[in-house]
């Protein structure tokens, strides 16, 4: 199972944090701090995994973004970098050739879409199209959803 | 309240929005903590305001916020507002706070029952989604208790989006409620058959996690698991598929034999990594459980072996660093089969990537051998010298010193090149291992004999090129050696060629900057070398040199005199005495060198582990009497302890000051009785004083093992271990002429006799045949603790809970009575052929137990059902002898339980023929591993589904608690924030606006769907 994922940039900015276990929010800000550190200071022709503490570490760098992932004893590493590759597939084909700016400014959408593809740290379908389809789908009743409010705040104001 | 809604509609317009404030921050870089707190602020207001789309938008931001690190906690019900909020898209956003913000002890969730539970059964199949989503993060034993039956429910959903993620979501209820994995198991156990992908492997996954904690709970899906492995052709469902059948084989070998070749033939077809390191990593796991190892199993060992190269030799890093990890594994286990691909191990060591380079060293460690030793050793010399950062190059010297000391020095065969390898580690600058080298060194020095004086002549040297050293000595731990080396020399003195050399060595002026306990040595070992060097120097008639080296003693110790270290102090003070007298007596040509050695006579031996424990108790020892009465008693019996105190004393020989008074000593003694007394850690009288009283009588008994080389060693002047592997080089090629006549005999012994413990080159035990009696001097342990304690689960894991037996739920809810609150969900039986998959009887008749009213019909099936399992039974009774021992185990269980009291109504005929069912089971999953073919046509009748919705008797009260809670949540709040008739107002505007609704939107699903949460609280008013 995976216990959470992380998105940094290269600068050690935290971009997206999703986790799969309970945590206090101290340990989390510690443990991103250490993670960041240590993911940062890897050169790039260094083997994607590492193992820290009692978890092993999987990371991906996409352009300037660091996908990093923290996996249990074990877990394939092999399938949690197929994991992060398709979550970034998902993004770019969500967003159209995804970049940093796209998820530090819709992150809710990156979320979303992290929440369709991988829940309670397992995989939620392996299926491309399908997680993309039922976005695409809860996107639609959200702008449905939009439309009546207007109706109904005109409403209110006739 | 129209003017109102404007004026919010217009706030709207100027508030910012997520983009705005992600805008802001990238603006504001040099005081963003400032811009955050006034955007924090803004978000407060915009809190409180009614407009729930600006208390989504706020909640947005914060959920922002709160990733970036700040505080947001504040806002926990203004989060749930939003997740109540009648529109998915605030709905969305709320939950999304929610998951990112709530945890355990955040007390609001408590509040969310309900309206997770309304979303759960929401028309709307986003709604579902969402709210799973979001309780799969901040589930709490709470939720998880009271939702645990809507989940369940959403398990058999129309859609498989829902369906697959109420199924992922469960493995998160049980770990929180593990009360629910009971109920819950037959009907995830049935979504491994999904028609639906996706749902499919939502199980497979759930079942894995589950399966992998407690595999013994799962071995009677082993055949149903087996059915998917063939037939499915999604990777990432056979991933796990195969890593669950990874957990079961050490609980069944016959499985493991069964897996063998569908597991090969996947090694060959499979294009895709991930699902070849799996299999490699099961075929492992399984060739490790099947410790008989079989003929052809050689062929799979080899053929991972092969892939394994294949993967390491990648120009992928990742792939390379998996192959080594997974090397290491079979090397545990098959160390000829890795040892073979040495080369590529040690290419690997050459590797740009640090990660790689220390896999390459774990698995040098397994790899060498007598014969390699060296080599291997050399090239990671080589490496030590090269490497760039000192974590590495640590890692290294551990390595060299591990491989080399592994099971007592095993590979070594010739310690001269071992402690000149050492010191060569000790000119490596900045190690923090300096007490490893020195470790090493006391132990090869004291425990190999034969060593000892070329030893000693290494550490003089050290020792006289310490001061060369001793500036970087003082800050890395490198100095550490120079104890070793000090305590070497003192100690082995008579070995030394120039004693007198190495005592100036020693009292140089610069040990004084060396930490204290070093110098402490160093002081006491000077006075050993004192000694030798007057013994030999009075043995020459030359008495002035003699009176010489006092006098360098004399001029030397002050320094150390006043050290600041206490032992340090001690020691000197005590030399120096000591020395004074011997000069005024040398100043009277008295010889006292035979006097002074006597100080130092006696050898020190290395101990046995256990030694201390076969230590007999002296004669006349008493170990259970008191050493001091209890307090209670009368004065006249303290006497006989004093006694042995005074005693001790006295052998320890410490100059103390006894001459107290005796009224003195008895106030004293009485005071300290009564402190002792009042002290609640003072330990009263406890066994383990024994090791304190042991005698010396008892040394003879201590088994000692001493290594002798028989190899004789010679001693050249300089210490360069290349020097050594040359030599050693040559005497083996002499050797082995010698031994070929005898190796050829050997080797026929090692073929008949192979599968053994694998031994090293060809050339092994003529070498050093005493180095596998070594004792090693490890750590004393307690009386019944073995290593192996350490690795108890942890009691918090919350897997523990979760180690159920589920092959026989009927009867563990025979043998618990249910709680009211739970109900198991009952299920139809599956259409049971004549030959079926063996896994899926047991629980069929489980289930029955529970509702007697659906019993009629199937009764008469699981009664046919019976007989022919019965039937079954006997043809397999034979097979069953041969039976494995923890089926036996689990059977006899479940004999024991057939006595218990059962508190189902009807359960009492039902019980007693579940014996026979369950055993009959156990012989299925028996008849399948023997090879029988796979049943493939089980067909499945799809449930009927007559689902316990809601617990009776507990949840009600739940629900109202609840409601009362938000009532009373919503109106301090409200109260704190506006004065009453606002709060009047705003209910009436809530009311005036469910009543627009009904107006203008008459579906009953438009009206449901937006009063969440004032509905909720208007409920119990109503009721």
């Amino acid at each position: 199972m995976m216990r959470f994922m992380l998105l940094f940039s290269r600068q050690g900015k935290l971009r997206l944090q999703k986790w799969y276990t309970a945590t206090a929010e101290r340990d989390k800000k510690k443990m991103v701090r250490e993670l960041m550190q240590i993911v940062l200071a890897r050169k790039p022709k260094m083997c994607s995994f590492l193992e820290w503490r009692d978890l092993k570490i999987v990371y991906k760098r996409y352009a300037s973004l660091y996908f990093c992932c923290a996996i249990e004893e074990h877990d394939n590493e092999l399938i949690t970098l197929e994991i992060i590759h398709r979550f970034v597939e998902l993004l770019d084909k969500y967003f159209g050739s995804v970049c940093e700016l796209d998820i530090i400014f819709n992150f809710e959408k990156a979320y979303f879409i992290l929440d369709e593809f991988l829940m309670g740290g397992e995989i939620q379908d392996t299926s491309k199209k399908s997680v993309l389809k039922a976005i695409e789908q809860s996107d639609l009743l959200q702008e449905e959803d939009e439309s009546p409010r207007s109706v109904l705040e005109e409403m209110g104001l006739a | 309240m129209a003017l109102k809604i404007v004026k919010g509609s217009i706030d709207r317009m100027f508030d910012k929005n997520l983009q705005d404030l992600v805008r802001g921050i990238r603006n504001h870089k040099e005081d963003e903590a400032k811009y955050i707190s006034t955007c924090i602020d803004e978000i407060k207001q915009e809190l409180k305001q009614d407009n729930i789309a600006v208390k989504a938008n706020a909640v947005c931001k914060l959920t922002y916020l709160q990733m970036l690190g700040y505080d947001v906690s504040w806002a926990a019900f203004n989060i749930v507002e939003v997740m109540s909020s009648s529109k998915f898209t605030y709905k969305r956003i709320g939950y999304l706070a929610a998951s990112q913000c709530f945890h355990e002890s955040t007390d609001v969730i408590m509040l969310t029952t309900n309206q997770i539970r309304k979303d759960l059964s929401s028309p709307n199949q986003y709604d579902t989604g969402v709210a799973l989503t979001g309780l799969s993060c901040f589930v709490t034993p709470d939720l998880a208790r009271d939702l645990a039956n809507d989940i369940m429910t959403l398990m058999s959903h129309t859609k498989p989006y829902i369906r697959k993620k109420a199924v992922l979501i469960m493995y998160k209820v049980f770990l929180k409620y593990p009360e629910s994995l009971r109920p819950a198991f037959p009907r995830l156990k049935e979504k491994l058959e999904d028609p639906d992908p996706g749902v499919q492997s939502a199980a497979v996954n759930v079942i894995c996690e589950l399966a992998r904690r407690n595999p013994k709970n799962y071995l009677s899906l082993a055949p149903l698991f087996f059915k998917l492995m063939t037939s499915s052709t999604n990777n990432w469902v056979l991933i796990k598929i195969i890593k669950l059948f990874g957990a079961l084989t050490p609980l069944e070998p016959r499985l493991g034999k069964k897996l063998i070749e569908p597991l090969t033939n996947l090694i060959h077809s499979t294009s895709a990594m991930s699902l070849l390191y799996e299999c490699v990593n099961t075929v492992i796991a399984v060739l490790i459980s099947l410790s008989s190892g079989m003929p052809n199993h050689s062929a799979s060992i080899q053929l991972c072996v092969q892939k394994l190269r294949i993967l390491i030799e990648d120009s992928d890093q990742n792939l390379k660093y998996l192959g080594l990890l997974a090397m290491s594994k079979i090397l545990k286990t098959h160390p000829k089969s890795v040892q073979s691909h040495k080369d590529l191990i040690l290419q690997c060591l050459d590797d740009k990537d640090e990660s790689i380079r220390l896999r390459a060293l774990d698995l040098l460690y397994g790899m060498v051998s007598k014969k390699n030793l060296m080599e291997i050793v050399k090239k990671l010399m080589l490496h030590v010298d090269k490497a760039e950062g000192t974590t590495y190059r640590d890692e290294l010297l551990t390595k060299i010193i591990d491989i080399c000391s592994q099971s007592n020095y095993q590979y070594i065969t010739n310690f001269e090149w071992y402690i000149s390898i050492l010191v060569e580690l000790t000119r490596l600058e900045g190690t923090r291992h300096g007490h490893l080298i020195a470790s090493q060194m006391l132990d090869v020095a004291i425990r190999v004999k034969a060593i000892r004086a070329f030893a000693v002549a290494q550490m003089a040297t050290l020792l006289d090129n310490a001061h060369l050293l001793t500036g970087n000595m003082q800050r890395n731990g490198i100095c550490e050696v120079s104890y070793a080396a000090a305590w070497i020399c003192g100690e082995f003195s008579e070995h030394l060629e120039n004693p007198m050399q190495t005592l100036e060595a020693m009292l140089r002026p610069k040990v004084a900057t060396l930490p204290g306990h070093i110098q402490a040595v160093y002081v006491q070992n000077a006075a050993k070398l004192f000694a030798t060097v007057l013994k030999s120097q009075e043995g020459n008639t030359d008495s002035t040199a003699a009176q010489e080296t006092s006098q360098l003693m004399i001029e030397r110790l002050p320094l150390f005199v006043q050290s600041a270290n206490l032992e340090v102090q001690e020691r000197a003070s005590c030399i120096l005495q000591l020395v004074k007298y011997i000069q005024k007596l040398q100043q009277k040509d008295v010889e006292v060198a035979e006097e002074v050695s006597a100080l130092f006579a006696g050898e020190l031996n290395p101990v046995a582990p256990k030694a201390q424990k076969k230590v007999p108790v002296p004669e006349g020892l008493d170990l259970d009497a008191w050493i001091n009465e209890p307090p209670s008693e009368s004065e006249s019996e303290d006497e006989q302890p004093k006694a042995i105190f005074t005693k001790e004393e006295t052998k320890h020989s410490r100059p103390r000051h006894i001459e107290v008074d005796e009224k003195e000593l008895a106030r004293r003694r009485e005071a300290r009785k009564q402190e002792q007394a009042n002290n609640p850690f003072y330990i009263k009288a406890s066994p383990s004083s024994q090791k304190v009283y042991q005698d010396t009588p008892g040394v003879e008994h201590i088994p000692v093992v001493q290594i002798d080389l028989s190899v004789p060693l010679k001693v050249p002047g300089l210490p360069m271990s290349d020097q050594y592997v040359k030599l050693e080089e040559e005497r083996r090629q002499k050797e082995r002429a010698e031994k070929k006549k005898k190796e050829k005999k050997k080797r026929k012994e090692k073929r008949s006799g192979r599968g053994k413990k694998h031994d090293s080159g060809p050339e092994s035990e003529e070498d050093i045949t005493p180095a596998h009696m070594v004792d090693i001097v490890t750590e004393e342990m307690p009386e019944n603790a073995l290593p192996s304690d350490d690795d108890d689960k942890d009691p918090n894991d919350p897997h523990k809970a979760l180690d159920i037996d589920l092959d026989n739920l009927g009867e563990m809810a025979g043998r618990r009575p249910l709680a009211d609150s739970e109900k198991l969900p009952v299920r139809s039986h599956r259409a049971v052929e004549a030959a079926k998959s063996p896994g899926e009887d047991g629980d069929a008749e489980t289930v029955a137990t529970q509702q007697p009213k659906k019993k009629s019909g199937k009764d008469k099936r699981d009664d046919k059902k019976k007989d022919k399992d019965k039937e079954r039974k006997k043809s397999k009774d034979e097979k069953k002898k041969k039976k494995h021992k923890h089926e036996e185990k689990e059977e006899d269980l479940l004999r024991g339980e057939v006595h218990e009291p059962v508190v189902q109504s009807e359960g009492i005929s039902q019980v007693a023929e579940l014996p026979t069912s369950t055993s009959a089971e156990v012989s299925d999953l028996d008849f399948w591993l023997s090879n029988a073919p796979v049943p493939s046509n089980t067909q499945v009748e799809s449930p009927p589904l007559p689902l316990p919705l809601i617990s009776s008797v507990n949840t009600p009260l739940i629900h109202s608690m609840n409601y009362w809670s938000v009532i009373c949540c919503f109106f301090s709040r409200n109260l704190s924030l506006y004065c009453l008739p606002m709060w009047i107002s705003d209910l009436f505007f809530c009311l005036v606006l469910i009543f627009l609704t009904l107006v203008f939107f008459d579906t009953a699903s438009s009206l449901k769907g937006h009063i969440t949460l004032s509905s909720s609280i208007l409920q119990p008013s109503s009721v």
